[in-house]
């Protein structure tokens, strides 16, 4: 049987932020909300823990109605069972490590109120550095105190907002590890809030994608960021190759579906929901487009080849990023492996010829208005 | 020295700081964290005493507490005698002229306190009451302290105000500011000399404990 949604989330309203939220967060599971800065990701955060109250909205948390407008229900920040860790962490710079998780501590009694803060620094593998003040701890040994002072609540739900920005790469990695696996042991939901695309395809379980104060797609991030549900969802999860084009015709024995971008016919998989004729978005991932190499010809070539030239070559490290023009406005960006793009004498002004790999071919509908 | 005149001068700035400070802390937290209609209007009221010539403030506490002036009429009528004129009244006037002084530290404190701290505060579960004295009043310390300070060390400092409204009993009203200007009129400069230098080191010592404290303060707190 499926788990009960442990968190739903519903909100609305006009201005001065907009928004039109609904998400829901299941116990163990970590639910990503991703989207640009000024997006609202943080509003949704801080209408969950109360520090913010939308005109409209209804929060459930584990059976406990937090907020309903309908209904004038509003529990203060302090009676909704959160966990919170807050950007720059926000650890009350008089009290030591220690201190800082015994205030979340209030319903213990002095002696296990210690016991129980000494724990949780254990289980942060923060031992032993209890009894220094936050400005002697490290980045990510602020941030660990900050997620131990959130845990000590025992919270229906955990919010973290963009926790990992403060702290080095390095860190991050780290961090992020130690998250999943206390998730693991813990088994709260969790709802992150970010706008660092790849951290977020790494630790969700559900991707949210927030723009504008308006949730755009709610999935798995596999789904998400294959099939978006339209070209704004594309463009904010970071693909370049957005495009317009038409529906020619469905062949349903190859299950393919024929559309003609800017002069060229493509194959895509077979998507009978799109009238011929119909105007579609599509988009295709940069790794989804396959060079012919001179080197090395294929029999994969006669898949959606479409010949052009070099107007960019941008060598990034091991890949190398391309820009290819491809006869009209449009420029199709690719990436190859840079040891490729040196061994075919890829360079700029160069003509090339790519396949546009069919399955990666994602049909999307128009957004109207 | 005028051992009478000091323990007037003592006695009026510890009642001051004792009566003003918790009113400061109130007034000034209010100031930082509040948004309202009058609010700035309220700022330069507060600020008026640094600027004001001294002898402006003096008058108009004069009038306003005088037998003339509704209330010092009520003050007579419960307490059998006039405001100007004695130490009540000099202690009312410095609660006044010292506003400033009590609120502006405090209020600064208050506002370099991050918004994420306060509401980190309420998200462990802390409600007002709590949030204040085990998380509000510790950051702020270090400007209640300077506020506490400054007051003391103004009101010993203050002389005008404290001539207009009080005059110059002896053990009543005559502060050591007061007993200085008394001395050098009476051509005794050994006697001004001494209790000169006595209010230079108690002003001296006071604002060096603040910059110490604060210091002290900044040092332990931030990133």
């Amino acid at each position: 049987m499926k788990d009960a949604e442990s968190i739903q989330v519903r909100l609305q309203q006009d201005g001065p932020i907009p928004l039109d939220v609904s998400l829901s967060c299941n116990t163990g599971e970590i639910l990503v909300i991703l989207g640009p800065s000024g997006s609202g990701k943080t509003t949704i955060l801080r209408a969950v823990s109360g520090l913010y109250t939308p005109a409209s909205g209804n929060i459930r948390c584990h059976e406990e109605q937090w907020l309903d407008t309908a209904a004038g229900v509003n529990l203060p920040v302090q009676q909704r069972r959160i966990g919170m860790v807050f950007q720059h962490y926000a650890l009350f710079p008089h009290k030591t490590a220690l201190q800082n998780i015994m205030i979340a501590l209030q319903r213990y009694t002095p002696g296990s109120k210690r016991v129980t803060a000494e724990k949780l620094l254990r289980t942060m593998n923060m031992e032993g550095l209890g009894e220094r003040y936050p400005h002697q701890l490290s980045g990510g040994q602020q941030q660990r105190v900050a997620l131990a002072r959130a845990l000590a609540r025992d919270p229906g739900v955990l919010l973290l907002d963009e926790p990992f920005s403060a702290v080095d790469q390095q860190t991050r990695r780290k961090l992020v590890r130690e998250l999943v696996t206390l998730r693991q042991q813990f088994r709260w939901p969790v709802i992150h809030v970010t706008h660092d695309l790849n951290e977020a395809r790494r630790i969700a379980d559900r991707l949210c994608v927030i723009h504008r104060g308006k949730t755009l797609q709610s999935d798995t991030p596999d789904q998400v960021m294959n099939h978006p549900d339209n070209a704004e969802v594309a463009s904010l999860i970071g693909h370049y190759n957005i495009f317009s084009a038409r529906v020619v015709e469905h062949d349903q024995d190859a299950g393919t579906s024929r559309i003609e971008w800017n002069g060229h016919t493509l194959d895509a998989p077979h998507r009978p929901e799109f009238e011929p004729e119909e105007e579609t978005d599509w988009v295709i991932p940069a790794d989804s487009i396959i060079l012919h190499r001179r080197d090395r010809p294929s029999r994969g070539e006669r898949e959606n080849p479409i010949a052009g030239h070099i107007e960019e070559l941008v060598p990034l490290g091991e890949n190398t990023s391309i820009a290819m023009a491809t006869g009209r406005e449009q420029s199709l960006y690719l990436t190859v492996p840079t040891h490729v793009a040196r061994r075919n004498k890829l360079s700029q002004g160069g003509d090339i010829t790519v396949s546009l790999l069919s399955e990666s071919i994602h049909l999307m509908k128009k957004i109207r208005g | 020295m005028d051992w009478q005149a000091l323990n007037v001068s003592l006695l009026l700035a510890g009642l001051t700081a004792l009566i003003l400070t918790p009113v400061g802390v109130f007034i000034a937290r209010k100031l930082a964290w509040s948004r309202f209609a009058g609010r700035n209007f309220i700022q330069a009221l507060i600020a008026l005493p640094l600027i004001l010539p001294p002898t402006v403030l003096g008058f108009y506490l004069m009038i306003s507490l005088g037998e003339l002036s509704p209330l010092g009429r009520f003050y007579q009528g419960i307490a059998g005698e006039s405001l100007v004129f004695s130490f009540e009244g000099i202690l009312l006037a410095s609660i006044i002229f010292n506003i400033p002084f009590a609120v502006q530290p405090v209020q600064r404190s208050f506002e370099s306190i991050p918004i994420n701290e306060r509401e980190a505060a309420r998200s462990t579960g802390l409600s007002g009451r709590p949030t204040i004295w085990r998380i509000e009043l510790p950051l702020a310390w270090p400007g209640i302290v300077s506020a506490g300070i400054l007051t003391i060390a103004h009101t010993l400092g203050e002389f005008g105000v404290v001539l207009m409204v009080g005059g110059n009993l002896a053990g009543e009203t005559r502060t050591v500011a007061i007993a200085i200007y008394d001395r050098v009129q009476a051509f005794d400069n050994t006697g001004a000399a001494t209790m000169s230098a006595a209010l230079l080191m108690i002003s001296l010592l006071s604002i060096t404990l603040i910059y110490f404290l604060t210091d002290r303060a900044g040092h332990h707190e931030r990133r």
